[in-house]
């Protein structure tokens, strides 16, 4: 019996496993990694503590063998053969699927300048290891791209290296879905710690020893990093015919248009009630897509449904936020000891996202109940007063 | 040995919530439970030792407020990903509007 499959052991791919076999799937399961290392979290390695990079399994061989997943590691699958259902493995042989998963997930973006090669990326433990190794007292760092990753790092390097800049193209740090008035407090923790921050610059040449910009200006750089997000892994799904975007396109229950294939995590778009594919890049996002994959998988009829979640942290700054933050938000609560939450609604006054910004994990209750919330017509002054419980406005909706 | 230890008063914890009990070196959470019941277990998610205090209770839930893991806290079972090693517990008991814990 060839039983599922599950291309990728990463957050998304072997947790699917878990949760197909939670849902009473009996068959074989099989999961295909193109990485070594047993599976492991990708969140921890932008925020390694003093003894160096944390590595996190995902899981232990003897969970695996206790729910029977065979987790076949440094293989990767180079074809789908969809008419015979069956996959092209590096190794040379071949493995039949009766259903099939692909959580490929991402890889990074390389510089697209010249000697962009000189920049490493940070996605896997290994690129992890290769940056902290590299990063000396005496270092240099640049990182290219202030995004979520790439201010994490400037963050964790800053108190180990002599100098860290930070190269954005775009007007300001944290462009994508952090509220502007978030990601302006946390550009000015990073300065008050020293790190260099510069927008609106275009690189033109990198070298071993220093990254020239576009407007002449030179930086002495010993350790450059690219940092400027991800491209989904979709190109085997491409070349098996199925249809992408900027994912593997997939309905609510994670189906491909070929009934035994389904994709999730950081390779998929999903289809989201608009009919628009919405592609997700987030640890939460692979977490509620696998449990969907897995119950599918079993032969459920589970469904995603957004908005997911994210948090980052930065000093002792805790970022965590759930849909939609652009724009003005509908009420702003202020916590108290440097911690606020913004609430952001549609036309017809639905929640439709939060973000809060605060010491640790201060805002991180709020959050979790608006996330809640979503879709719930509020009463703005209710959600900008912090003497308000938040919790009556989850029993009343 | 364990002893019985008075932690706060019962008014202290709102129903469906929890509170943090810092002692001897120790930290703890205390939660009353829907049906107004009192349960403890340790501070600290068993993921990366957070305080659990910063999290949502929801029935008989307890979720982690760094990466939503959760909790049965009547038994400590890890009940969602990323934690899988279950949470200590320890007796809980009310006494002249007191709640006791034996740690
Ligand atoms: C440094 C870093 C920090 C992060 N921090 C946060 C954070 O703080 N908060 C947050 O919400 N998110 C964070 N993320 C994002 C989060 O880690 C990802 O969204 C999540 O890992 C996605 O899981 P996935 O399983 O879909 O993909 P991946 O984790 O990318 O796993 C995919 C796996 O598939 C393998 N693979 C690909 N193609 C093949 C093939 N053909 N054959 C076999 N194997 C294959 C890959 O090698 C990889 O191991 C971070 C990511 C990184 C890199
Ligand atoms: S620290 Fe609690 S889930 Fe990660």
């Amino acid at each position: 019996m060839a039983g599922i499959v599950i291309v990728g052991a990463g957050e998304c791919g072997l947790r699917a496993a878990f949760a197909a076999r939670n849902a009473g799937y009996a068959g074989e399961i099989t999961v295909i990694g193109a990485e070594t290392t047993l599976p492991y979290e990708r969140p921890p390695l932008s925020k390694p503590d003093a003894a160096g990079v944390i590595e996190k399994p995902i899981t232990s061989k003897e969970a695996l063998s206790a729910c029977a997943i065979a987790l076949r590691s440094g293989v990767t699958v180079t074809e789908i053969d969809r008419a015979n259902r069956q996959l092209q493995l590096s190794v040379g042989s071949a493995l039949g699927y009766d259903k099939l998963l692909l959580t490929t997930g991402a890889r990074p973006r390389t510089l697209a300048c010249p000697g962009g090669e000189h920049a490493r990326v940070f996605r896997t433990i290994e690129d992890a290891r290769e940056v902290f190794r590299s990063a000396g007292a005496s270092t240099r760092v640049t990182i290219v791209g202030a995004g979520l990753i790439g201010l994490e790092l400037a963050a964790v390097l800053i108190g180990r290296c002599a100098k860290v800049t930070v190269l954005e193209a775009g007007p300001r740090p944290l462009g994508r879905n952090v509220p502007e008035p978030f990601a302006m407090r946390l550009a000015e923790r990073h300065r008050q710690r020293g790190v260099d921050i510069r927008c609106g610059v275009a690189l033109r040449v990198c070298t071993a020893f220093s990254v020239v910009l576009e407007n002449g200006q030179t930086i002495d750089t010993d350790l450059a990093v690219a940092a400027i997000g991800v491209t989904p892994n979709i190109d085997l799904a491409e070349a098996a015919g199925l249809t992408t975007q900027n994912g593997i396109c997939v309905d609510a229950g994670l189906r491909t248009e070929d009934p035994r294939i389904f994709a999730a995590g950081d390779c998929a778009a999903v289809q989201a009630p608009d009919g628009g594919y919405r592609h997700y890049e987030t640890w939460q996002n692979a977490q509620a897509q696998r449990d969907v994959a897995g119950a599918n998988l079993a032969g459920g009829d589970a469904r995603f449904s957004g908005p997911v979640w994210f948090w980052s942290d930065q000093y002792d700054l805790g970022l965590q936020g759930f849909g939609e933050t652009e724009g003005d938000p509908a009420a702003i609560r202020d916590l108290g000891n440097g911690a606020e939450v913004r609430f952001y609604s549609n036309d017809a006054g639905q929640l439709i996202g939060a973000a809060g910004l605060g010491p640790s994990n201060a805002v991180s209750r709020d959050i979790k109940i608006a996330q809640r919330l979503a879709g719930a017509t509020l009463d703005p002054a209710l959600l900008a007063d912090a003497n308000q419980n938040m919790k009556k406005l989850l029993r009343a909706a | 040995m364990a002893q019985w230890i008075d932690a706060c008063a019962t008014d202290d914890i709102d129903e469906e919530d929890l509170i943090r009990f810092d002692h001897d070196g120790r930290t703890f959470a205390i939660y009353r439970s829907p049906d107004d019941e009192f349960f403890c277990t340790d501070g600290l998610c068993t993921h990366e030792q957070v305080h659990l205090v910063d999290g949502l209770v929801m029935d008989y839930v307890i979720e982690c407020p760094k990466h939503n893991g959760q909790f049965d806290y009547r038994t400590g079972e890890a009940k969602r990903a990323p934690v899988c090693v279950n949470l200590a517990t320890y007796p809980a008991k009310v006494e002249n509007g007191r709640v006791l814990i034996e740690v």
